[in-house]
């Protein structure tokens, strides 16, 4: 093992209308928050299909962080609660696949909530990095076990360059 | 790995907004190699890229160099989305075939470590790439705008607003939850710094209001629903039973006269004075016809009374009136929904609603005002009692963490204008409490030097309590006057000022219901509860809703001139659409693949704008375009993957997340990619 922090990086999915908005507010108050969290726009909570979740810890995400207007003021009159429904089923899948729980959070933010986002993802990274690097299911141990699988395998990094650590923290 | 993408990525300094955190050139050259084999044939950085230079680097590019995608990686699209469609277009290649990764909001601006700032930078980058080459040329949509507007509120704001659409020709329908529009700039005597007399200039503008051809008023109606999007509104209005046919009324006032019973009038003299439980709200109440306030008509809590049929001469009077439903179609909305006074109860150390000669701002304005209770007399609470000494507190709930933390922005030259006032109707002595004084307006520091010539006492300090208690030897002769503790932090010692009079000047807050209005109508509000504005500066009237606009305190505290000025940018708003009759909008939109619709229905009941209509003959559904709003909720719902969603589809966040997380370099290497 090398002896680099442990830097989690995390997908966060934003609402167009809150909580990325939050987002341009705490970068327009100069908010500052780590930089582990990077973020995705979609139109609404709504459009998160949980397979995007999936694919994010696929492709290597620590964790994921769900983020949309409060319940009762969704810019689509109610989409969030449908995003609060599959969040919740979500997590259950999540768990089942051996996923812990704190790398699957949502946090509701208004797009006046600026400071609140950043404080949020400060928390989140925070908890995160506690937690440590994703081992899905032992996954390192079984892609040791899997060097040998093609390298094009989106599950399979190359054995050798495990535990390089993830990219947004490697300094230039 | 070939690629047909041709992608050209600009990485913009933003000065030094972005550049003093992000090694721009580093993630230009990453970009250039890293992701060559994505398909990025060229990257550039430059100072500013949304300038016309910037964006002819773009353009020359398309040209010279046949790029079929664009990224630029600078500020939100909230920002510059458009403008770099722009450039795009101008060049010929489709707009929506651009993507704008936000570098400066989300890394440079909140990211202090530039190592881990612009290795994130080119996360974001490579994520925007990866979108791109999903992307599909898209043409907007186009909405015809029904030329009918709706206002919502009919104080000063709304009333200029309702006018200034209906000079230019358009209908307008004003809706006004209480009897008479004029909202609380009716209430007031006179106005800062003019001393303009409130009534005297707002009721020519409620007059014209209430007879002009375009204007339908809806007074004593609230909105009750709102469906439907930009151009094409569907609002519904409850009016509540006036129980006065106001076809037959002529507004004569025989009926308020001969009423018998007298409930306090909280709302217009703000419990300092009495209406009948039949009334108009104030003589120039428009429209002039009164209304019944079941609650205190002696005839709805036991069957008896009718003096006002009796006596109307009309028979206008209509006790079987019931509450009114209408439907109104409007292209846009105008919310001028104002604010309410700070309840000074909560300041429970000033002693409002304790203490008897405390008041609320707005009590002294009806105790000021010649048409108010004591026609224009200040006096004490007992009614006949001229102060000799007036206090007046400014920052009643506001700038205090323990309730508003904002500046209420009018307090300051209302508080001025009362010491005027106080003044001109009486020969009491006035002392003002403040923090700051606050004077940003046109004549406005000039009125502030006059109250201070005149004689007015400003002490610096915020009030701690004001109380009946005497407590030294020498306040002795002061029993049954009040006493202010202060801290005087210019002289620099704590006081106790003896005074007949307290008046609060309150700060203004939402109105109680904002929340619930701001649903209604599917927009925002900040955490204090105003009505968020598309952007603070430049667009001080937008709502992020498209076609919904604001004007006047629902936004924040306004003065007049505030409030008049938004009014009527609102309308210039609305307009613009009216004028060019139609409207594009983003292309953002759902549809079904029928060739994979298994018509298992799931996706029937998800959609809150009836988008979704399911063909029960040929078991498939269908998404109605132009009901669709684009928020996805359907595309993510499919398990058949039959429905798409244009600009958010399923492989451009997949591709996106792989960007992201460097899936797609690490691939071509066969390893995870280290940025370096």
């Amino acid at each position: 093992m090398n002896d680099t922090p442990f830097e989690p990086v995390i997908v966060g999915f934003t609402c167009n209308w809150c909580s990325y908005r939050a987002a341009d507010l705490a970068g327009t108050a100069r908010v500052k928050y780590p930089p582990n969290i990077r973020l995705i726009r979609l139109m609404c909570s709504g459009r998160l299909d949980p397979t995007f979740v999936l694919k994010a810890f696929a492709e290597g995400a620590d964790a994921v962080l769900v983020s949309g207007c409060w319940p009762g003021e969704c810019h689509y009159l109610e989409q969030n609660i449908k995003a609060l429904r599959r969040f919740e089923l979500l997590k259950r899948v999540v768990a089942g696949l051996g996923i812990e729980p704190g790398r699957l959070q949502l946090v509701w933010a208004s797009a006046a909530e600026g400071q609140r986002l950043a404080r949020e993802i400060t928390r989140v990274v925070e908890e995160v990095r506690a937690l440590g690097p994703l081992d899905w299911g032992g996954r390192h141990a079984a892609t040791t076990a899997l060097a040998a699988a093609p390298p094009d395998s989106a599950a399979a990094p190359d054995a050798n360059t495990e535990p390089e650590p993830e990219p947004a923290e490697v300094t230039a | 790995m070939t690629t047909d993408e041709r992608i050209g990525v600009y990485v913009c300094h933003c000065g030094s907004n972005i550049a003093a955190t992000v090694d721009v050139e580093d993630v230009r050259d990453w970009a250039a190699t890293e992701l060559a084999e994505r398909g990025v044939v060229v990257a550039r950085d430059y100072k500013f890229m949304c300038s016309s230079l910037g964006q002819e680097l773009i353009e020359k590019d398309i040209a010279e160099l046949g790029l079929n995608r664009v990224v630029v990686a600078a500020c939100s699209p909230h920002l510059h989305e458009k403008t770099f469609r722009g450039a795009c277009a101008r060049a010929g290649l489709n707009p929506y075939l651009g993507e704008l990764a936000s570098i400066r909001e989300q890394v440079s601006w909140v990211h202090t470590d530039k190592p881990a700032a612009t290795a994130k930078a080119k996360a974001v980058v490579s994520g925007a790439v990866e979108r791109v080459r999903h992307h599909e040329p898209l043409e907007e949509l186009h909405v015809p705008i029904d030329p009918h507007t709706l206002v919502v509120g009919g104080g000063i704001a709304g009333i200029q607003a309702a006018l200034e659409l209906a000079d230019a020709g358009f209908h307008v329908y004003l809706v006004e939850r209480e009897p008479s529009i004029g909202g609380h700039m009716a209430q007031f005597d006179k106005t800062f710094p003019t001393l303009d007399c409130a009534a005297c200039i707002l009721t020519p503008k409620m007059v014209e209001a209430g007879s002009h051809p375009n204007i339908t008023l809806l007074t004593w109606s609230e909105v009750t629903g709102v469906s439907g999007f930009v151009g094409n509104f569907t609002v519904t209005v409850r009016q509540k039973a006036r129980y006065v046919d106001t076809e037959l009324c002529t507004g004569c006032g025989i009926c308020q006269e001969k009423c018998p019973v007298k409930p306090l009038d909280e709302v217009f003299e703000a419990g300092l004075g009495y209406r009948r439980a039949i009334y108009t709200p104030f003589p120039q109440a428009v429209p002039k016809y009164p209304v019944i306030d079941r609650d205190n008509c002696t005839y709805f809590a036991n069957g008896k009374c009718k003096a006002c049929e009796k006596l109307c001469p009309t028979g206008a009077i209509d006790f079987n009136q019931e509450d009114e439903i209408l439907t109104v179609s409007v292209g846009n909305i105008i919310l001028a929904t104002g604010y309410e006074l700070f309840d000074a109860r909560k300041v429970e150390q000033y002693g409002y609603g304790r203490l008897a000669n405390v008041f609320t701002s707005l009590e002294f304005e009806r105790l000021s005002n010649a048409a108010g209770p004591t026609n224009g007399r200040v006096v004490l609470r007992d009614g006949v009692t001229e102060p000799k000494t007036v206090g007046i507190i400014h920052c009643v709930g506001s700038r205090d963490r323990n309730f508003n933390n904002y500046c209420s922005a009018i307090c300051c030259m209302q508080s001025l204008k009362f010491a005027h006032l106080v003044k001109e109707h009486t020969d009491a002595t006035v002392y003002e409490f403040y923090i700051d004084i606050r004077t940003p307006g046109k004549a406005y520091d000039e009125f502030y030097q006059r109250v201070l010539e005149e004689g007015t006492v400003f002490v610096r300090g915020r009030v701690a309590e004001v109380t009946d208690a005497l407590r030294l030897p020498e306040e002795a002769a002061e029993d049954g006057r009040l006493i202010v503790q202060v801290e005087d932090t210019l002289a620099g010692r704590q006081r106790r000022i003896p005074v007949d009079m307290v008046v609060l000047s309150c700060g203004l807050q939402p109105a109680s219901d904002a929340k619930e209005v701001a649903r209604l109508f599917g927009i925002s509000c900040s955490s204090d509860g105003w009505i968020i504005e598309r952007h603070p500066k430049l667009d001080p009237v937008a709502t992020m809703t498209e076609g919904v606009f604001a004007a006047g305190c629902a936004t924040g505290p306004k003065d007049i001139p505030g409030s008049v000025a938004q009014g009527s940018a609102a309308s210039a708003r609305v307009l613009g659409r009216i004028q060019n009759g139609e409207m594009a909008l983003e292309p953002i939109r759902a549809s079904i693949d029928e060739t994979r619709c298994s018509g298992c229905r799931i996706c029937n009941d998800l959609c809150p704008f009836n988008a979704i209509v399911f063909h029960e003959d040929r078991m498939v559904t269908e998404v109605n375009a132009a009901l669709c709003q684009g928020c996805g909720t359907c595309v993510a719902a499919c398990p058949a993957g039959a429905i798409s969603g244009t600009g958010f589809s399923d492989a451009q966040v997949m591709a996106q997340i792989e960007g992201l997380l460097l899936a797609n370099v690490d691939r071509q290497r066969g390893g995870k990619a280290v940025p370096a």
